[in-house]
């Protein structure tokens, strides 16, 4: 399936693009992060600390291991800072 | 109930004023936050959102706290871009007939904004740029309300 992946803050810069399609095969986010860390080495980078890494799946927070479904919008970013 | 999310400025005193709605309400609370020029050298905070989940967030979240105190009213503000130094980022502002209420549910408003809302602060100094990292602080103040 087809989704569309988002970065933000310094995930973002690391990965060099704010936004992407992505055609996978994966059942839950960390499968969609394994697919994308074995791309390039950009993602493994980016990917290089799990704890500092939050999800979104469209435009709700879930945990990492959470499962992708029929997701449109998945996003990736730090710990937020707001307020 | 007032959420905004945009880069422009606001003016605190009218978004204060518009709580103030009828003889019953006794208590408006507003809460300011500003860019703080840390050791002198900050040039700019550029703040990064998540254009479609932020509104959402906000907007489930002033509805929590309007279904756990007993509010009149609630403003929840929050800019992007870059700011100068000194420059408001963001309000919240509660009004309730008591103070308790509308104390409790800003503080809430403002524990939730710092970790769950998805804005990120970048700082540029003299010296560089650097992400704001969260704090367990923060966290911590978070779950405090989930008992």
């Amino acid at each position: 399936m087809k989704v569309q992946v988002l970065y933000f803050a310094w995930l973002r810069e690391r990965i060099g693009q704010g936004r992407e399609t992505v055609e996978t095969e994966a059942h839950s986010v960390a499968d969609l992060i394994e697919e994308l860390r074995a791309r390039e080495e950009r993602y493994a980078l980016a990917f290089s600390d799990m704890s500092a890494v939050r999800c979104a799946v469209d435009q709700t927070l879930v945990p990492l291991e959470a499962p992708l479904g029929d997701a449109r919008e998945v996003a990736f970013f730090p710990p937020m800072t707001g307020g | 109930m007032r959420v905004v999310v945009a880069p422009e400025d606001f003016d605190l005193g009218a978004e204060a004023a518009r709580l103030e709605d009828g003889p019953e309400i006794g208590a408006v609370v507003t809460f300011t936050g500003r860019v703080r020029n840390v050791g002198g050298t900050l040039r700019h905070m550029t703040i990064e959102h998540y254009p479609g989940m932020t509104e959402r967030a906000l907007t489930r979240i002033a509805e929590e706290a309007a279904d756990r105190w007993p509010l009149t009213g609630i403003v929840v503000l929050h800019r992007h871009g870059e700011l100068a130094p000194g420059a408001r980022i963001m309000m919240v502002a509660t009004a309730s007939r008591h103070r308790e209420a509308a104390f409790q549910a800003a503080s809430f408003l403002m524990d939730y904004l710092k970790s769950r809302a998805p804005f990120w602060k970048k700082e540029v100094t003299e010296d560089g740029a650097e992400w704001v990292a969260a704090t367990e602080a923060d966290e911590a103040a978070l779950n405090s309300w989930m008992d």
